[in-house]
């Protein structure tokens, strides 16, 4: 029944298991904003508990811890992704980035700076995950319209409700790159 | 969360023999469900074989118009394929109104078939569930139980299969191919989920070390003219409530061939059975429509608060085949 190609990367089925890492801590070795870093973590270790507790990197937030809320978002390997679901340890050889990686130089990114001109956060709690999922959005090309940037931003949740600003953030930003919001436009 | 032990496979043979040297180790995709439930105790694995490095990312068109994606290709991934969205558009629709974008580019398509059900009572830890604890009683059949299935439940069971691409798959007669300790093998979808009976444990037919490497679309030009219709609490990021996942083709105001599938309402993703032999060769109007849905939905079996489920499941299989006759399922 089954017209499928032989999958690629598979070779004899007589492979042994693979040498376990853990449960103790081991070491490992991955990137983030840009700078290497080595850490020893036991396993178990969510990637946004060794941004926070260990890298001293707390603009990443832990809302829900669940998967729910977005507050934690942060991009691995260029993807917006939750980085309380995510091991840390699955982050091995990846390039990590977080909201202290946005600013050059000491100059805020176009995104943080509108999210400040048009007031796009109250408590600020949920703002580190709302930038990151925002710069995301516009390299993904899916903000053309408000009902698009309101639909592909449903992952971050704002109980301060500061959605019309932070749409209109993200608006101005695409108009100033152009296009429908991908950079390549 | 308990502590785990870890390795990365790279080769699909490595994985299948780890985690078969250590009962009690799982493989782990995209972790959305999987990390979320060992941090809340209901699942136990001590190892995990992380497999997102092997080569089973692949979304390929087939020469026969068939479609086979990797079981690691990720939902946001799928959804984007210019052919899904052409050839098989309830697929790519039924993607992109599941979850958040963040969870779509992390879930990989084999973890979305073998996700775990969303019920509360399952997910606390503590209640008694069948489907966590056999023999401890199901505590949503008297609780809150909104959510809840009214198709395909038993006695022990009533929690909701929350998938929404696999009401489409369902709907398509994919077909799940898996690697493992006796070999490669192909299941039918629809023989695939398992319906809660008197064994809500057991969810499908894999056995530990059993790997799913892909999933199958067979060619289906009634797909083309598809959609998937989910009626939700919020417009966005939420599971359904109902859905219904419809192909139709109308020839001469009478349908020529229909897949018809609901989500949101029944323990496994519902292939409307019943409904497509109703509607096969009728004529397209509202009243066959409502005549194939009443049928479906004529064994459903409401408890308490899900009761608003039978009509709401009604209204949504007439108004998703209403729409794709709008949309030029009529020729």
């Amino acid at each position: 029944m089954s017209k499928a190609k032989q999958h690629e990367g598979v070779s004899s089925p007589t492979v042994g298991p693979l040498t376990m890492r853990g449960p103790g801590t081991t070491n490992v070795s991955l990137s983030v904003n840009g700078i290497a870093r080595l850490v020893t973590i036991e396993p178990r270790v969510s990637l946004l508990d060794l941004l926070r507790e260990r890298l001293e990197l707390t603009g990443t937030k832990k809302g829900c811890d669940h998967g729910a809320c977005g507050a934690c978002t942060v991009h691995v390997d260029g993807r917006r992704v939750l980085s309380c679901l995510t091991l840390a340890i699955t982050c091995e050889g990846r390039e990590v980035s977080t909201v202290e990686g946005l600013t050059e130089y000491e100059e805020l990114h176009p995104m943080q700076r509108a999210f400040i001109t048009h007031d796009a956060f109250q408590c600020g709690f949920c703002t580190p995950g709302q930038l990151m999922s925002a710069i995301a959005l516009l390299e993904e090309g899916h903000a053309s319209t408000d009902a698009e940037i309101a639909e592909w931003m449903s992952g971050n949740l704002c109980r301060c409700a500061a959605y019309p600003n932070i749409r209109a953030a993200i608006r101005d930003v695409r108009h100033a790159i152009g296009g429908h919001g991908h950079a390549a436009d | 969360m308990r502590p785990i032990s870890y390795a990365r496979a790279t080769d699909v043979f490595e994985a299948i023999a780890t985690v078969l040297a250590d009962p009690k180790s799982a493989y782990l995709a995209g972790g959305t469900t999987e990390i979320d439930l060992l941090r809340l105790d209901v699942v136990r694995p001590t190892a995990l074989v992380d497999i997102n490095d092997l080569p089973l990312d692949q979304i390929e068109d087939l020469d026969d118009g068939g479609l086979r994606i990797g079981a690691l290709a990720r939902m946001s991934d799928v959804a984007a394929s210019p052919g899904v969205a052409e050839r098989f558009p309830m697929i790519a629709q039924a993607l992109l109104l599941g979850a958040s974008p963040q969870l779509r580019h992390m879930a990989s398509m084999g973890g979305n078939l073998l996700q775990r059900v969303r019920c509360s009572y399952f997910r606390d830890g503590v209640s008694p569930c069948n489907k966590r604890v056999p023999g401890t009683g199901c505590s949503a059949l008297q609780g809150i139980n909104r959510g809840h299935a009214v198709l395909g439940t038993s006695e022990h069971c009533i929690a909701t299969h929350p998938s929404d691409v696999a009401v489409a798959l369902v709907a398509l007669d994919a077909v799940v191919h898996v690697e493992g300790p006796n070999g490669a093998r192909a299941i039918a979808i629809g023989d695939f989920f398992l319906p809660p009976g008197e064994t809500p444990r057991l969810e499908h037919p894999l056995e530990h070390g059993d790997l799913i490497v892909a999933i199958e679309v067979p060619s289906s030009p009634v797909a083309r003219t598809s959609l998937y219709l989910k009626v939700r609490d919020r417009e966005s990021y939420e599971f359904a409530l109902a859905s219904a996942a419809v192909a139709l083709r109308v020839e001469g105001g009478v349908i020529a061939d229909v897949r018809l599938a609901l989500g949101g309402i029944a323990t496994i993703p519902w292939r409307a059975h019943r409904a497509e032999q109703l509607l096969m060769g009728a004529r397209a109007e509202q009243a066959t429509f409502a005549r194939a849905a009443r049928e479906e939905l004529a064994d459903a079996v409401p408890r308490g608060l899900n009761a608003f489920k039978v009509e709401l499941a009604q209204r949504t299989i007439v108004r998703a085949l209403e729409t794709v006759v709008a949309l030029g399922g009529a020729i």
